[in-house]
C-alpha cells in the first residue's frame, strides 16, 4: 500500500465534488456515502491495522507467548540438547521438587525477603514522602537524592555494599567499632555494639541483603508517593478540618484512604521485584552465591544455577513455573485486598 | 497539613524562611536519611582512589588520590568494550520500544478492525509472564538460531514491552478523535497520521517510556549474563560483575570499576533529574 493512497481515497469522496465521481450515481447519493465505499474504508483502515501490528504480533507470539508454554512444555522432559533425546518425566521433576529442601530453603528465603522488603519500602516511602510534603525548600534535591540508587545498575552496587559489609575491612564495622570506643570513654558501655558479620552470618546475611533491596528501590515508591500525595485536593483537608479533625484523623481517614491505588500500585510493585530477586543476591556474595549455607538464595537465583551452572534445564523450568504460579496468586490476593479497601 | 495552609496565608517573605518544629524536624530527618543514601556511592568513590594496602585501612580521604585504579581496569580490561556494547544496546532497544510500543498502542486505540480487542488481551496478558519464566526457553531458541553471543541476542527480549504498549495505549486513548477524523479528510494516509499528528501529541509519554527502557535496559543483568558468553559481548553491568568476581580481594580495583559503571549514571541522572523523575511519576500513575 502506497503512500498515496489514502489521499486517492479521500479526493475520491463524492461530496469533495472530484471529477470522477460526478457520475450519475455519484450525484444521486450527495451527502451520504455510499454504501460499497464505506466498506472499502473499514477494510483500509483493518489492513493498516494489521500491517502495523504484523512485527510486533510475531514478536509477542514467538518470543514471549510461545516461551511461556514452551516452559510448562519443558518442565515435563528431562534435559538434552537434541529435543529427539528428551525422556518424558510428566510429574517427575514436581514430585522432585516436593523433596528438594534447597528449593524449599529458596522458597522460605524468597518469601521472607518479600515480607521484609514490602512493608519496609511502603513505610519508609510513604515516611519520606511525607516528609517531603512538608519541607519546600531542598525539595528537588532531597527527591533527586533518594532516587538516584534507582537509576544504578543493581549488580554494580551490591559489589559496594557487599564491600562495606565486610566483616574486617568494612567501614559499617569500623564505625561500630569507634562508636563503642567512643560511649565506653565516656562511661556508657550499653551503647556498645559489637561488630557483626553480617554477609558471613547465615542469620543475618538476608536481612543485610533486604537492607541494600530497599536502599535501591526506596526513591520509586518516594516519588511514586509523592505525587500520590499532591494529587490529593486540597478541599478533602479543608472540608476535613471544618469538621474538627486533627493532623492524625487527616492523616487517617483523608489521605490514607486517598492515596489507597498508589499504595496497591507500590505493594503490587515491590511483591513482584523482591518475588524475583537475583541482581544483588548474586553480586554481594559473588564468591558463595546464595551463601552462606543458602541462607539468601532466592528461587530466581535457584533457577539461574540449575539452569545455566548444571544444565539442568528441565528441573529448571519446574522450578521457575513455581515462580510464576507464586507470582500470580500474590498479585492477584493483593489486588482483591486493594480492591477491597477501596470501599470508603 | 496545617503548616501548609497556615505558610500559605502568611506573606510570601515569611513563607520561606518559616521555622516550624515540625518543618525543622522534617529537615533533620531528611538530612539523616540523605547520608545513609550517598554515603555507599562516596565510600565507593573514595574507595576507588585508594592504592590496594591503603583500601584495608580506614582513613577516610585518600592519603594520594591515585588514578592508577582507573587506568588499570580501563587498559587492561574490556570495559570500554562493556561500556560501548550497553550503550549499544540500550540505545537500540529504546529506539525499537518508542517506535513499536506507540505504533501498537496507536493502532491498538485509533484504528477499528476485527481483533482489537483480542490482540489487546494477548499482549496484556504477556505482562504477567515473569522474565525469569522466559530466560530458559529464550536461551534454547537463541541456541538454534545462533544468537548465543549477538547484540540481537542481548537486546530481542527488550524490543516492544507490553507494559510500553499500555502506557502509549493510554495515552493515545485521551486524544480527541476529532482531530484524527480532520487530518484524514485533508488526505493524510494512516502511517502518517501516526507518525505526523498521533506522536507530536504524546512527546512527554515517550520522554518517560524513553527514559524507562533506556534505564532498564542499561541495567539489565539476568539475561546478558545468560546469553554474552564471550568477555567482548558483554554488557556493563555482566562484564564488571564477573570481574569483580575474578578480582577476588583486590576491592581498590572492584570499586574502581564499580564507580566507573555507577558515575556516569548518576550525572546524566543528575543533569536531567527532573526529567527524569517526572517520566517514572508519568509512567508509574498513568502505566
Amino acid at each position: 500500500m502506497g503512500l498515496g493512497d489514502g489521499l486517492k481515497a479521500i479526493t475520491q469522496l463524492p461530496y469533495l465534488g472530484g471529477s470522477q465521481v460526478q457520475t450519475k450515481r455519484g450525484q444521486e447519493q450527495i451527502g451520504a456515502r455510499p454504501r460499497r465505499f464505506k466498506l472499502t474504508l473499514a477494510t483500509r483502515e483493518a489492513l493498516w491495522a494489521y500491517a502495523f501490528l504484523l512485527i510486533p504480533l510475531i514478536f509477542y507470539l514467538f518470543l514471549r507467548i510461545w516461551p511461556a508454554f514452551q516452559a510448562f512444555w519443558l518442565s515435563l522432559f528431562s534435559w538434552h540438547v537434541d529435543p529427539a533425546q528428551r525422556e518424558f518425566l510428566g510429574a517427575g521433576y514436581y514430585r522432585d521438587m516436593l523433596a528438594d529442601s534447597k528449593l524449599h530453603r529458596a522458597l522460605t528465603n524468597t518469601l521472607l525477603y518479600a515480607a521484609i522488603i514490602v512493608p519496609a519500602q511502603l513505610v519508609l516511602g510513604l515516611g519520606i514522602a511525607l516528609l517531603l510534603n512538608v519541607v519546600t525548600v531542598f525539595r528537588p534535591l532531597f527527591r533527586a537524592i533518594y532516587f538516584a540508587p534507582y537509576v544504578t545498575p543493581a549488580a554494580a552496587v551490591a559489589w559496594v555494599w557487599g564491600w562495606m559489609y565486610s566483616e574486617n575491612f568494612g567501614i559499617i564495622n569500623n564505625f561500630l567499632i569507634e562508636w563503642s570506643i567512643f560511649w565506653e570513654e565516656r562511661g556508657l558501655p550499653w551503647l556498645v555494639i559489637d561488630p557483626q558479620p553480617f554477609l558471613g552470618d547465615p542469620d543475618q546475611a538476608l536481612f543485610a541483603v533486604a537492607v541494600v533491596v530497599v536502599w535501591k528501590q526506596l526513591g520509586f515508591q518516594v516519588v511514586i508517593f509523592l505525587a500520590g500525595l499532591q494529587g490529593i485536593p486540597r478541599m478533602y483537608y479543608d472540608a476535613a478540618k471544618i469538621d474538627g479533625a486533627n493532623s492524625w484523623s487527616l492523616f487517617r481517614y483523608v489521605t490514607l484512604p486517598l492515596l489507597n491505588p498508589v499504595m496497591a500500585f507500590s505493594v503490587i510493585i515491590s511483591t513482584i521485584y523482591a518475588l524475583q530477586l537475583f541482581d544483588e543476591v548474586v553480586n554481594i556474595n559473588f564468591t558463595d552465591q546464595g551463601g552462606p549455607l543458602n541462607s539468601t538464595l532466592t528461587i530466581a537465583l535457584y533457577m539461574y544455577q540449575e539452569a545455566f551452572a548444571r544444565f539442568r534445564l528441565g528441573y529448571a523450568a519446574a522450578v521457575v513455573v513455581l515462580l510464576f504460579v507464586l507470582i500470580m496468586i500474590v498479585t492477584l490476593v493483593q489486588l482483591r485486598f486493594f480492591s477491597k479497601r477501596v470501599e470508603y | 497539613m496545617a503548616t501548609r495552609t497556615q505558610r500559605r496565608s502568611a506573606p510570601r517573605s515569611q513563607r520561606r524562611f518559616r521555622m516550624r518544629p515540625t518543618t525543622i524536624l522534617a529537615y533533620t530527618l531528611l538530612a539523616l536519611g540523605t547520608t545513609v543514601m550517598v554515603f555507599p556511592f562516596l565510600w565507593m568513590v573514595l574507595s576507588a582512589f585508594k592504592d590496594a594496602r591503603e583500601i584495608f585501612r580506614f582513613n577516610f580521604w585518600p592519603t594520594q588520590w591515585m588514578l592508577a585504579n582507573f587506568r588499570e581496569v580501563l587498559f587492561d580490561t574490556d570495559f570500554p568494550r562493556w561500556f560501548f556494547n550497553s550503550l549499544l544496546v540500550a540505545v537500540a532497544t529504546t529506539a525499537s520500544v518508542l517506535f513499536f510500543c506507540s505504533l501498537v498502542g496507536y493502532t491498538l486505540t485509533r484504528l477499528r478492525f476485527p481483533g482489537r480487542t483480542l490482540i489487546f488481551i494477548l499482549i496484556l496478558a504477556t505482562l504477567m509472564i515473569p522474565t525469569e519464566m522466559l530466560v530458559i526457553p529464550w536461551f534454547v531458541i537463541s541456541a538454534d538460531f545462533g544468537w548465543v553471543n549477538s547484540y540481537w541476542g542481548i537486546a530481542f527480549p527488550g524490543l516492544i514491552p507490553a507494559f510500553g504498549v499500555f502506557l502509549m495505549r493510554q495515552f493515545f486513548e485521551t486524544l480527541p478523535r476529532d482531530l484524527f477524523d480532520a487530518a484524514r479528510v485533508d488526505g493524510i494516509n494512516e502511517f502518517g497520521l501516526f507518525w505526523y499528528i498521533g506522536l507530536p501529541l504524546v512527546r512527554p509519554a515517550l520522554a518517560a517510556l524513553g527514559i524507562f527502557a533506556f534505564i532498564g535496559n542499561w541495567n539489565a543483568f539476568l539475561w546478558p549474563l545468560i546469553i554474552a558468553k564471550s568477555p567482548d559481548m558483554r554488557t556493563l553491568p555482566v562484564g564488571v560483575a564477573l570481574f569483580s568476581g575474578e578480582a577476588g580481594t583486590a576491592w581498590h580495583l572492584i570499586m574502581a570499576t564499580n564507580a566507573m559503571a555507577i558515575v556516569p549514571v548518576l550525572i546524566v541522572f543528575f543533569v536531567f533529574q527532573r526529567h527524569i523523575i517526572e517520566g517514572i511519576v508519568l509512567t508509574g500513575t498513568k502505566g
